[in-house]
């Protein structure tokens, strides 16, 4: 397989120039009113530290939450079942719809249902699926997956969804108004939390002590899919255990204020129990995360919200918009996640990265992502994934730098001295440095010849 | 004290004037600085794409080159945080764990090892725009983040405001990355590239004349973008700064 070219696809995102100001200017608000919402609390740094604590407890001890969440989910009349991996899951959900004739699932927000590839695999089995998010709604009419992890259509202009509205719903042609498109999608969408045999939910909490879980959305669609038809799924990634609902409040507070700057979500919702009548299946995931459980440099990464403050904040990532990455995990968290599913795939994703760090310091569960992400270009590199050319210009510098003489002789004072190097590793670095930026001037001297003659002593 | 001074490959190839403000800064300072001759690169470029391998030769190179020194001083944020939190393709030695513990970056070096309390001989009559660089920013910490809740401090601009003249412009986005990340800058280049255009024009927007910073790698992205965008605005190295450059 292609590894993903994620230098490619940023330059023909940056071409569009009105999209591209439009996704930065955007996503960088999100991390203004962040900023402004984690320093109004004081004791936001002592909260980060709690939650990152709490959630290397949990996955410290994940078998026996696990179990004691499954014990207390069904004591609470849920049924629960484990998948292995992403067919498993999509199987069960499967399984689960046609034992009661559903035919039609209405869903709210999921990354893991996205990771799953749930969607295709139902509609393959004549179950129509429909997204009740609105950002996740336009994507499906567009038939493309989330540019972002919890704004999954913000590379879209209003114009962009007017058009897809017009294509697929029927809205009206050119009219890019957004509380008219918001009120076109409502009312493609309510007739199927009315008619639709299933609904399905995320979660971003499950909580082990009440075997309940915790929904967090700002549409209320996560409730209309959950409560309306008779038959609720809720599928979860079993990284989302807490121990205690008293750990809540830590998350709580800090979830929506890292993803939007807003103080809470406009629906926080517990799910505990069926209601009379109807059924509650939990489907608890694993798709790889044992195995990132097992793995030294990368484990950490296990303790993620989802919350996509590192993605708002990255200054590559809206630049470059989540779709360049080809993974349903983008922008920072992306790049730490997405490789260990499938290495030589994702093997140039650590390189779209400056280290900058950022990423770490906005992550409410201090996750060290930029080591992260240093620490898989070492991987990358081991396992022989660099592509050749950049393998040998790095093998190249490599040489040069620990050989004085080669290292004074490549930057002679006449310039780069072209005859020792071979030609390709010189270009290799000053064509693409030039296509946008002017190349620095060579000076008439080194500072080590400088050196030489005006504290020549040795 | 013994001082080894480290000059980047890129500053000794590219930019002696730094290397020099930066030698003749220390010595005014009353350090006893030597300048190894057998010094290129501290290993940075190749650990950080990853190739731990090809880094080996470079990192045993600067070991030999600067274990004989007390304290090794250099004015680049990202090697001296190389040396320190990454210097690790080689065996690690106790000679090898001195010299990175032993490594300092100039403004940390000045503001908390030898605690200069005035420049005397400095004057910058100038808007000057300061990049914090991302190294010496959330790696290094010698001023606070932007992320973080934390009071409010600088190394650098607590260094500056001891200069007669300076005057000080904040951009939009004081503590964005520009864009350089090493390699970064050649392997992708268009999002690098678009990061210093908006870098140059957020800080030329805000009236500076002069962008200055304790990383010459990020200046010089940063001056091969403003050139193009034909932005009248200059680059100048903090030890510049410091050592009296009036322009």
């Amino acid at each position: 397989m292609k590894p993903v070219d994620h230098a490619e696809a940023s330059s023909h995102f940056i071409e569009a120039k009105a999209h591209l100001e439009f996704h930065d200017r955007r996503l960088w608000d999100l991390r203004v009113k962040r900023d402004r919402e984690a320093h109004g609390i004081p004791e936001w740094e002592e909260l980060r530290n709690l939650a990152s604590a709490i959630k290397e407890h949990t996955l410290s001890h994940l078998t026996d939450y696990l179990e004691e969440f499954e014990a207390q989910a069904k004591n609470n009349g849920a049924h629960v079942h484990w998948a292995r991996d992403a067919s498993e899951h999509n199987q069960i959900v499967y399984d689960i719809l046609s034992a009661h004739g559903a035919k039609t699932l209405v869903k709210s927000k999921s990354m893991l249902t996205e990771e799953c590839d749930m969607r295709p695999f139902l509609e393959t089995r004549d179950v129509e699926v429909i997204e009740t998010d609105l950002g996740e709604r336009i994507q499906q009419l567009d038939n493309e997956p989330p540019s972002h992890i919890v704004v999954p259509a913000v590379h879209k202009l209003r114009g962009d969804v007017s058009a897809v509205f017009s294509r697929t719903i029927g809205s009206e042609p050119g009219n890019n108004d957004p509380s008219y498109l918001a009120e076109a999608m409502r009312r493609n969408t309510r007739p199927y939390f009315l008619s639709a045999e299933a609904g399905m939910t995320g979660a971003n909490f499950a909580i082990a002590e009440t075997g309940s879980f915790v929904v967090c959305t700002n549409e209320g669609n996560a409730d209309l899919s959950a409560n309306v038809p008779k038959l609720h799924i809720a599928c979860i990634g079993i990284e989302k255990i807490i121990p205690k609902i008293e750990h809540l409040g830590v998350f709580i507070r800090m979830l929506s204020r890292s993803a939007l700057g807003s103080p809470i979500t406009q629906y926080t919702s517990h799910f505990r129990a069926p209601r009379p009548g109807t059924e509650l299946h939990i489907v608890l995931v694993d798709n790889g995360r044992s195995q990132r459980l097992g793995m030294k440099d990368f484990w950490t990464s296990l303790k993620c919200i989802r919350c996509g403050a590192c993605m708002n904040t990255c200054p590559v990532y809206r630049r470059s918009g989540g779709l360049s990455y080809g993974a349903t995990y983008s922008g920072p968290i992306g790049i730490i996640i997405d490789p260990a599913f499938d290495i030589r795939k994702y093997s140039n994703l650590p390189y779209a990265s400056t280290l900058n760090g950022s990423c770490t310091d906005v992550c409410p569960v201090k996750i060290n992502i930029h080591d992260q992400i240093y620490k898989w270009r070492q991987v990358m590199a081991e396992r022989n994934q660099l592509p050749l050319v950049k393998k040998e210009a790095i093998r190249i510098i490599g040489k040069v730098m620990s050989e004085p003489r080669l290292y004074r002789a490549a930057i002679s004072a006449t310039g780069l001295a072209i005859e020792h190097l071979p030609r390709f590793a010189i270009y290799n670095w000053l064509n693409p440095w030039g296509r946008q930026r002017e190349v620095p001037e060579p000076p008439k001297q080194s500072f080590r010849s400088w050196y030489l003659e005006n504290r020549g002593r040795q | 004290m013994r001082v080894g001074l480290f000059i980047p490959c890129y500053v000794d190839a590219f930019f002696p004037e730094v290397g020099i403000a930066t030698l003749q800064l220390l010595e005014r300072l009353g350090v006893d600085v030597t300048y190894p001759l057998d010094q290129t690169c501290c290993g940075q470029p190749m650990a950080n794409s990853g190739c731990q391998k090809d880094a080996a030769g470079a990192e045993a190179l600067f070991v030999a080159n600067f274990q004989e020194f007390e304290t090794i001083v250099t004015p680049s944020g990202s090697c001296a945080h190389h040396v320190r939190a990454h210097l690790d393709a080689i065996p690690q030695t106790r000679e090898v764990e001195r010299v990175r513990r032993s490594t300092y970056e100039l403004v940390e070096f000045l503001h908390d090892v030898v605690k200069v309390d005035a420049f005397p001989w400095a004057e910058f009559p100038h808007k000057v725009g300061l990049h914090n660089t991302c190294t010496t920013l959330r790696k290094l910490r010698t001023a606070s983040a932007s992320e973080i809740d934390e009071p409010f401090f600088s190394k650098p601009l607590d260094l500056l405001r001891k200069v007669r003249g300076i005057e000080f412009v904040t951009p939009s986005r004081p503590d964005e990355c520009c864009g350089f990340g090493g390699t970064f800058a050649v392997f992708e280049e268009p999002v690098s590239a678009k990061m210093g255009y908006d870098k140059v024009a957020d800080h030329h927007r805000a009236g500076a004349e002069y962008i200055v910073s304790a990383d010459m790698s990020c200046l010089m992205h940063q001056k091969g973008c403003a050139e193009r965008l034909g932005l009248d605005i200059r680059f100048i190295h903090i030890a510049q700064v410091l050592n009296g450059s009036r322009a």
